[in-house]
């Protein structure tokens, strides 16, 4: 696994060091059922997706992180749908951590290439790439792909499972599986006889899965592609104790963490003494590690309770070293501007895409038919409602570990390794995530865990970080800085665009705390993802990303690359469509007429939001468009002017997602991602003094609230030649549709985020 | 420390200065109420006290004078309270971290205001929320006032 990982590892499509040859024979192998020696007395695992009982409880293993997105309902769905079960006749489990969860489409479209190209070379790279996702058994939860990569995989699943029933049945009644049918969790025979599953699951044990299993076309499904309740809700309706924050075990003590604040730096000193004086505070624990790492120094109390820990915390005296990246905000922007500058005076970067011939299309144009402009946007940080935090235990020679990740068998070759035990002796128990957003795709929180369980005696220590913990030492969205220039032709269409995006790599950042041995090589499309793969059809095009060298902590953030490059390409066009005299949407529908789908959102787009109407006095309305995560998102903002500021009045999304599996989910999720992606634009932005992050809580980095929240219109539409995701894409598009609405009311265009630093918002 | 829970009595073995919510979760065992900042700034750990919603992460044991009631306290067996039940009937929850507290914010709102209008929601309802559920947030409270119109308020 090592060695594979190292010549091939791959996120984003940016570190592809050496060939993906592998043999025919580990490609096709499968992974082990991981299930097989954990069930219960008579009950058999028809496959790692499938338990049944004797007396007939049904449970499907959910492999992807349920951290709000309704995964759990969407992937029992599918399995369900083949089963002729009905999703209240099953049991949800969250399965274990095991290779045999692999999520391949992650990586087929990590591979960085449009959506819309699918020509043979982008397609043979996905399936290289899917197959890379296979082999390592990556089973993770991110990049808006949990349904995609189910969608044959769990109806399998179910499928496999149905007919081996019905071999059960025929093995016990000698009638012949032709006549037999299947409905609400039975066999039924030919003369109407119902056998329970439950009844043939000893017998399916012994019969081998039959292999040419076809699944049923979509006019079949009696679940799939209507909204169903989600299997989730009564108990996050009842406060159950789902989350890793609520895991109480035996015995168990509790912990919390500073590491330093001046991120990746040392710990020079501390003086515990105080610390321990607190009633309830067992032990100080210096969390330094002894090789090194990128999270640099800090220390754990470990108490009886979780205020004594944040007490003793709070007591222990320390110093800290200096952080390995300029002091304050200023000096971090200074470095990716003047890497931008650089970068441009010496015509260097990745180059992204390419199309037509940009120089020479502006060698000769005209003054007045160029349109100029520079982006930027601050780093973020996820925010998620419940603070990082794992349990792990270290005991008789096994390790546990219970957190709600994104990321499993990561995290249980991490936790193995930190500890000294055997992966086949560390155990990954998955709870419900209090949000991810790519967050909790890290396995820092999961290692420090495991580290403090070396010290508590084969107790298990839960980890809680505080929320100013949690703010100040998250994995952020960088910030990044973009110049953009485009020509327009005789008829005011953009005939040549040339963006450049300096950023630092977020692709570089994550393989140094994840696989510090394995290099990032090569270029990081998180960069240039959002405006290096847009459906627009401009003659000159060209995208170019730069790596800018700052080290402050980043990763993936709720729709990655295109949170500040859909915001960055989208204001920029309404800014071609203004200098032109133009409709933002008309000039969309020209230049993507090639795109049907892309047409068919903002045609839609424009009536949920009555975009035709007359203009208003006090009012305004903006359209953004991006193509992200196999979801063609077009979405329109209407804002208004009150004597207090400006207030959000409604959000219209047009969302071509291809298939719909759940429609009132994937609903709720563009919406989600909607309010993530304006709250980003309410005063959101992490700074930097002193090398410390300066927002260390919700009163000073806060989220849009319920005074605050629009009125939504959401079209869910299913013309898209291929599925798409849910998760992300409402984010990307409803921040330049903000920035447009808000100059469309203002005439002030805001190129700097948040776009609260320069207007007020009520 | 004294305290009443769900109409249970305790004598809990803690500092006067320990938050309620962590006396709560950590010494209790009740998981309903959950951490989210410290500062009371999310409303996360929200519960009631004496029918008033309060937030439990910053109130100090020795300062709580009344009877605490969490999420855990206000269905009345299998018999979901009608705000729970609006909250299910309107699919609310995504990750569902913040929703004990939304919950229990929303039905000290109704026992205060049995027909709230939007503006009423806006006041009262100033929990944070990361998945953005706001808007099912609203419909369920208006559902919920119907149903407790229609059951005479009790779970």
């Amino acid at each position: 696994m090592g060695k594979i990982l190292r010549r091939t590892f791959l996120i984003g499509g940016a570190a592809i060091a050496g060939g993906v040859a592998f043999g025919a024979y580990i490609v096709n192998r499968d992974h082990a059922n991981p299930l097989i020696g954990t069930t219960k007395e008579g009950e058999v695992a028809f496959n790692p997706y499938l338990k049944i009982t004797e007396d007939d409880q049904i449970t499907v293993m959910v492999p992807r992180a349920e951290m709000g997105q309704g995964i759990t309902t969407t992937l029992t769905a599918l399995l369900a749908e083949e089963l002729d079960v009905t999703l209240e006749k099953v049991t949800v489990e969250i399965a274990p951590a095991a290779n045999a969860y692999y999520n391949s489409t992650m990586l087929e479209e990590g591979a960085g290439k449009p959506h819309f190209d699918r020509s043979f070379s982008a397609e043979a790279l996905r399936a290289t790439m899917g197959t890379v996702g296979k082999v390592l058994g990556l089973q993770v939860t991110g990049g808006s792909t949990s349904t995609i990569d189910a969608y044959e995989k769990m109806r399998m699943a179910g499928a496999t499972a149905r007919e081996t029933l019905k071999l059960a049945a025929y093995k016990q009644t000698g009638i012949d599986t032709d006549g037999m049918k299947t409905s609400d969790g039975a066999v039924i025979l030919p003369d109407g006889t119902k056998l329970p599953y439950g009844s043939l699951a000893q017998t399916a044990a012994e019969i081998d899965t039959p292999s040419d299993v076809a699944l049923r076309p979509a006019s079949d499904w009696k679940i799939l592609g209507k909204s169903q309740p989600r299997t989730d809700m009564r108990a996050k309706s009842t406060g159950a104790p789902l989350f890793g924050m609520d895991v109480d075990l035996q015995d168990m003590v509790y912990a919390t963490l500073k590491m330093n604040p001046r991120l990746g730096g040392p710990m020079i000193r501390m003086d515990t003494t105080e610390a321990r004086k607190i009633k309830g505070v067992i032990d100080v624990v210096d969390m330094t590690a002894t090789q090194d790492e990128a999270f640099g120094g800090g220390f754990a109390v470990i108490a009886t309770n979780t205020w004594a820990a944040f007490k003793g915390a709070e007591a222990v005296d320390v110093e800290w070293g200096p952080a390995p990246y300029p002091a304050t905000t200023e000096g971090i922007m200074e470095v990716i501007a003047n890497t931008l500058d650089r970068s441009e005076a010496e015509g260097e970067g990745d180059v992204m895409r390419e199309e037509g011939d940009v120089k020479l299309a502006f060698a000769d144009a005209p003054r007045e038919r160029i349109v100029e402009a520079r982006y930027q946007v601050p780093y973020l940080a996820h925010a998620t409602m419940e603070p990082m935090n794992a349990t792990a235990q270290l005991k008789d020679g096994e390790s546990h570990l219970w957190a709600g990740t994104q990321a499993p068998t990561l995290v249980r070759d991490d936790c193995a390794w930190e500890v000294g035990v055997d992966k086949e002796r560390t155990f990954i128990h998955s709870t419900y995530l209090g949000g991810g957003f790519g967050r909790r795709g890290e396995v820092d929180f999961c290692r420090f865990a495991a580290r403090l369980a070396k010290k508590t005696n084969g107790k298990p220590v839960k980890l809680v970080w505080s929320r100013e913990e949690d703010m100040t030492h998250d994995t952020y969205r960088p910030a990044a800085i973009s110049t953009w220039k485009a020509r327009l032709d005789d008829d005011g269409f953009p005939m040549a665009v040339d963006g450049r995006i300096a950023c630092p790599s977020i692709i570089k950042s994550v393989m140094a705390r994840t696989f510090p041995s394995i290099g990032a090589a090569g270029p990081d499309n998180t960069i240039t993802q959002g405006a290096a793969d847009q459906p627009y059809d401009i003659a000159n095009y060209k995208i170019t990303g730069v790596k800018a060298p700052v080290d402050i902590p980043i990763g993936f953030w709720r729709s990655v690359g295109n949170s500040y490059n859909g915001f960055f390409h989208e204001c920029f066009m309404d800014e071609i469509a203004h200098a032109a005299g133009k409709d933002p949407i008309e000039m969309r529908r020209r230049i993507m007429a090639k795109h049907p789908t892309a047409v068919g959102t903002l045609n839609k787009v424009a009536e949920l939001a009555d975009w035709d109407a007359p203009a208003v006095e006090g009012q305004g309305k903006g359209v953004a468009f991006t193509l992200s995560f196999g979801c063609w998102t077009a979405i329109a903002v209407e804002v208004s002017q009150s004597d207090d500021g400006i207030r959000i009045e409604k959000v219209s999304i047009a969302a071509d997602i291809g298939k719909a599996l759940d429609p009132a989910i994937v609903a709720n999720q563009l919406q989600s991602g909607a309010i993530y992606g304006l709250s980003s634009c309410l005063g959101e932005k992490i700074t930097f003094a002193d090398g410390m992050v300066q927002e260390t809580n919700y009163d000073t980095y806060d989220a849009m609230r319920m005074y605050q929240c629009p009125e939504f219109a959401i079209a869910v539409m299913e013309t898209a030649d291929h599925m798409g995701g849910s998760g992300e894409p409402g984010t990307p598009p409803v921040i330049p549709a903000l920035a447009n609405a808000v100059f469309n009311l203002t005439g002030k265009r805001i190129r700097s985020m948040p776009l609260s630093d320069e207007v007020e918002f009520v | 420390m004294k305290l009443t829970v769900n109409g249970t009595q305790m004598d809990l073995d803690a500092e006067p200065d320990m938050p309620l919510l962590w006396a709560l979760r950590d010494l209790v065992g009740l998981k309903g109420p959950k951490f989210g900042c410290g500062i009371a700034a999310c409303g996360s750990c929200t519960v009631m006290i004496d029918g008033v919603a309060q937030r439990s992460c910053v109130l100090a044991l020795e300062d709580v004078d009344g009877e605490v009631t969490t999420i855990e306290g206000i269905s009345n067996g299998e018999t979901l309270h009608p705000v729970q039940q609006a909250w299910i009937e309107n699919q609310v929850a995504q990750c569902g971290y913040c929703q004990s507290g939304q919950i229990m914010a929303a039905v000290a709102l109704l026992d205060e205001v049995p027909n709230p209008t939007d503006e009423d929601i806006n006041a009262a309802m100033t929990n944070l929320c990361r998945c953005g559920t706001y808007p099912q947030i609203r419909q369920a409270i208006k559902r919920a006032a119907e149903l407790k119109s229609q059951t005479g308020g009790e779970a």
